[in-house]
């Protein structure tokens, strides 16, 4: 081998290796566009809901109730037969048996939702009204093509008796869709149609309030001692190796702790808020320490120095100069921190998040779920509507994260001083 | 009743807060002498002496005051004769007369439990009551005393220094407590596990099926059942399963964010960098139980029609399908960490390799790497300790029965897959089954311990190295 070729065979290395570093980058990246590309697309068509309209007529021998009725009677009125007596109208069904298949494209709240138009409008009594009622989970997926319909029967969960009543619909323009007010304003329900985030959206706030409100004075104070008044001893030692140690802990120890601990030792209630704020605190306590250490270190001595010089006190010189000027790096360490909690899953389903609640929790000791979990319980549905569902939380989660991120780098950017 | 304590608590400090100040101010005008501080200081002096003791001593009464009052409840009915077995049926009674006391009770009452609701109503008052004037007494004890040492004209920033430095110690200890209620936790649980189980039983089976574990009282197990769990909880499944999905995360972690560590610290251009780092810290970003639910539902399906197609049985929650995703979860772990070591190799290491003709690869591959191995090695050994202790992944993607397989596309369990499928729903109580998730979390904790510190000393000692 002549010294030309080594030298060429050299550069050919030296080229490929630099390829595997950018293929490597490449592929870091491609992943990310997938998952988020494989959510969206799955998950967008949630926040639409397919609505089929409908004449509904207040026939009222089948109300019983007299014009005028006060908002309590209406509440108490059985609009059960109204309910029948309208849907099966929507198509010309011939006997009973149709007349049950069609009334199954309608979702379980229909009944509810008539009774809201009307509490809306007092004088409906004996009049007719097109109403925009909620299709079923199987109409609604079929209508937003996520369900093959061209299966053989037996493997459809809709009947081709339904097919027709649905492609009636579609002819005479019955079936649109409309903006998802259930999936934003609803609790848990084992029926997709009617499942919403609400629920979670509550659940994930109070958590993530007390978990701020424990967290963050904890860890702020505590990195203020170790950083600025804790003398070289084996006490601090240990202080910091407990922390450093305390942050690489799996999560799903923390839920252990949580189940011994507040669970069964203090009693807290179960499934509750509170607990898994109080859970998430104590995870993120670490992760929010070492940041903000980090922030107080970076600031010069100088700024100690020169208020020592004109006689502050120790105190005076930490809380008065060294604390405002870290204080940007600080709240970004934790705003970061608390994205990190938000997204825990592990801890909560351990402290009983998984029970399923319809309500909506007024206060952080209902019981009620987080988004992460509402991610993990939908997940293990059978139903196909809550596969869109499930992408659509996920979607919101990551929003919440994404803004939250922009918050904490914007804090950063604007307020940090850079000092050299 | 707690927050209508606390705020008028709050309401006294900062009532506290004006009087101190203007008491001290009065005493410099009368006695005509210098005060040791400003007088907002006597202020401060007075609110914390006011809240401290009054809000800690509320809390740890507020935390003990359920459970004593529970003692003392099922203690008296069983006095009444109210008969249980364990301590489940104590505690249904329990929560039984509580329900009677607010009302929300709706079963038969017979004299038992009606007894011991008023015996519940009285003890709730006395406690109450109890907490109430303790409270005010705390309060004026210590507003007594701080105002006294105000009227000595004490050294009141100082003091206040001293209080507020003891209150940022106390901050710093809570660190300590954690990791103190972790262990304490783990260990009251696994101990009585391994009272029931036998240690060598448990690190050395190879059968890991807890629902046998059918007994509801771990003291009343006969010795026929004991032989029959003996068997029930073997370890090696649980670990063999871990370490080969933490194995498959790691074969993809470790090329693709070893290398993009080193293109970005050695070859991007500064531009390169400044977009691709934050996104591909993007995956360390997005919650695990979105990583589940992906591979869940679309690679572990996607997997098996891969499979199917080549004629191969794919398990729909392959090993393949779990450590694949938790690898994408990983790499920025291992491509950050390596990037900043590869940065702190010292630049004149690499001008000495180019001038005796070496390209850049060959730099990096005979200079960099080998004086930042243990650095790197650190790095790689954090994120095993990440994938061991990864839960929803495993939970949404892997499977639920212990297999002891090295087949990738057969589908194993994890000890964290393991623990939330034993305590997700209802618990029984004092049942190995239960325990035996302590015990798996003892081991997981003292796992991820153990590879830490050893990560975290390595890391150590290069950084001194170069330092």
């Amino acid at each position: 081998m002549t010294k030309e070729e080594r030298l060429k065979k050299r550069h050919r290395a030296e080229k490929r290796f630099r390829f595997y570093g950018l293929v490597s980058i490449l592929v870091a990246l491609l992943f990310v566009v997938i998952l988020v590309q494989n959510i969206f697309s799955k998950g967008s068509s949630a926040f639409k809901k397919t609505v089929i309209t409908t004449e509904i007529f207040f026939d009222q021998d089948l109300l019983e109730i007299q014009n005028g009725a006060s908002q309590e009677e209406i509440m108490e009125a059985d609009f059960y037969d109204v309910m029948i007596e309208n849907l099966i109208k929507a198509y010309p069904a011939k006997d009973r048996a149709e007349e049950d298949e069609l009334l199954k494209l309608f979702s379980g709240d229909a009944e509810i939702e008539i009774k809201k138009a009307f509490l809306k409008d007092n004088n409906l009594l004996g009049k007719t009204i097109t109403l925009d009622l909620t299709a079923s989970d199987d109409i609604d997926q079929l209508h937003k093509g996520n369900y093959p319909r061209d299966l053989p029967e037996e493997r459809r969960r809709i009947s081709d008796f339904q097919l027709v009543i649905y492609d009636y619909f579609v002819e005479n323009k019955k079936i649109s869709k409309n903006f998802n007010n259930y999936f934003f304003n609803n609790g848990d329900s084992r029926d997709p149609e009617l499942a919403g985030i609400g629920g979670a959206l509550v659940g994930s706030f109070y958590s993530i309030l007390i978990c701020l409100l424990l967290a963050f004075p904890v860890a702020f104070l505590a990195s203020i001692y170790l950083e600025e008044f804790a003398p070289k001893n084996k006490i601090t030692d240990f202080i910091e190796i407990n922390i450093n140690n305390l942050a690489a802990v799996p999560s799903i120890v923390y839920g252990l702790l949580a189940l011994q601990i507040l669970l069964a030792t203090i009693q807290l209630p179960r499934s509750t808020p509170l607990v898994a704020g109080i859970t998430l605190a104590l995870m993120t306590l670490p992760r929010i320490i070492i940041p903000c250490r980090a922030s107080l270190k970076a600031v010069p001595p100088s700024i100690r120095e020169g208020a020592l010089a004109v006689g502050a006190s120790k105190f005076q010189s930490v809380f008065h100069h060294v604390v405002p000027l870290a204080l940007p790096g600080t709240l970004s360490g934790t705003i970061i921190g608390l994205a990190q909690a938000l997204g825990e899953t592990a801890p909560l389903i351990l402290i009983g998040m998984v029970a399923f609640v319809v309500d909506i929790p007024s206060s952080p000791v209902d019981p009620s779920s987080s988004l992460p979990v509402q991610v993990y319980l939908w997940s293990e549905s059978a139903e196909r509507g809550f596969v869109e569902k499930t992408s659509a939380t996920i979607m919101m989660l990551l929003s919440f994260l994404i803004v939250m991120n922009f918050i904490a780098v914007y804090l950063r950017q604007k307020f940090e001083k850079r000092w050299n | 009743m707690n927050i209508v304590l606390i705020f008028l608590i709050t309401i006294f400090s900062i009532s506290l807060f004006f009087y101190g100040k203007s008491k001290s101010k009065t005493i410099s005008i009368k006695d005509n002498i210098k005060l040791n501080a400003l007088p907002k200081f006597y202020g401060y002096y007075l609110v914390l002496w006011c809240s401290i003791p009054a809000l800690v001593f509320l809390l740890v009464w507020s935390l003990f005051e359920p459970v004593i009052i529970k003692s003392i409840i099922i203690e008296t009915a069983a006095n009444q004769g109210a008969t249980f077995n364990d301590k489940n049926e104590a505690n249904l009674i329990y929560e039984k007369i509580k329900a009677i006391h607010l009302g929300t009770y709706f079963g038969d009452i017979d004299s038992i439990l009606k007894e011991s609701a008023l015996a519940y109503a009285k003890f709730i008052n006395l406690f109450t009551n109890s907490k109430v004037v303790l409270i005010f007494g705390i309060i004026i004890a210590s507003v007594i005393y701080s105002l006294k040492k105000i009227k000595n004209n004490n050294k009141a920033r100082d003091d206040v220094e001293v209080i507020l430095k003891g209150l940022l110690f106390v901050s710093s200890l809570i660190a300590i407590l954690t990791t103190i209620g972790i262990i304490f936790s783990l260990l009251f649980e696994s101990i009585k596990f391994f009272s029931v189980i036998n240690v060598f039983d448990y690190l050395f089976g190879t059968n890991w099926s807890p629902q046998r574990a059918f007994v509801r009282d771990a003291s009343s197990i006969t010795a026929a059942e004991l032989e029959e769990l003996k068997d029930a909880f073997g370890f090696i499944p649980l670990i063999a399963g871990t370490s080969f999905i933490a194995f498959i995360a790691m074969l993809v972690a470790v090329p693709i964010g070893l290398f993009s560590g080193i293109y970005m610290a050695e070859y991007a251009s500064i531009k390169v960098r400044r977009i691709s780092k934050p996104i591909i810290e993007i995956l360390a970003g997005i919650p695990t139980v979105v990583y589940g639910f992906f591979a869940a539902l679309t690679v572990g399906p996607f997997f098996r029609q891969i499979g199917e197609n080549f004629g191969l049985t794919v398990s729909s929650e392959s090993a393949l399908a779990a450590g694949l995703i938790m690898g994408i979860m990983i790499i920025p772990y291992v491509s950050s960490l390596s990037d900043d070591v590869i940065n702190s190799v010292p630049q004149s290491l690499r001008d000495g390799s180019y001038a005796v003709g070496a390209t850049k690869s060959e730099t990096i591959k005979q200079v960099v790497i080998p004086a930042a191995l243990p650095g790197i090695i650190g790095s790689v050994l954090l994120a095993v300790s990440r994938a061991i202790g990864e839960t929803m992944i495993v939970v949404m993607a892997a499977g639920l029965a212990a297999n002891l397989t090295i087949n990738p596309l057969e589908s194993t369990t994890t000890i964290t897959t393991q623990i939330v499928m034993i305590l997700v729903g209802d618990q029984e109580f004092d049942s190995p089954k239960t325990q035996s998730a302590f015990a798996l979390g003892l081991t997981l904790f003292i796992a991820t311990l153990i590879l830490n510190y050893i990560a975290q000393r390595a890391v150590k000692k290069y950084r001194e190295k170069y330092d």
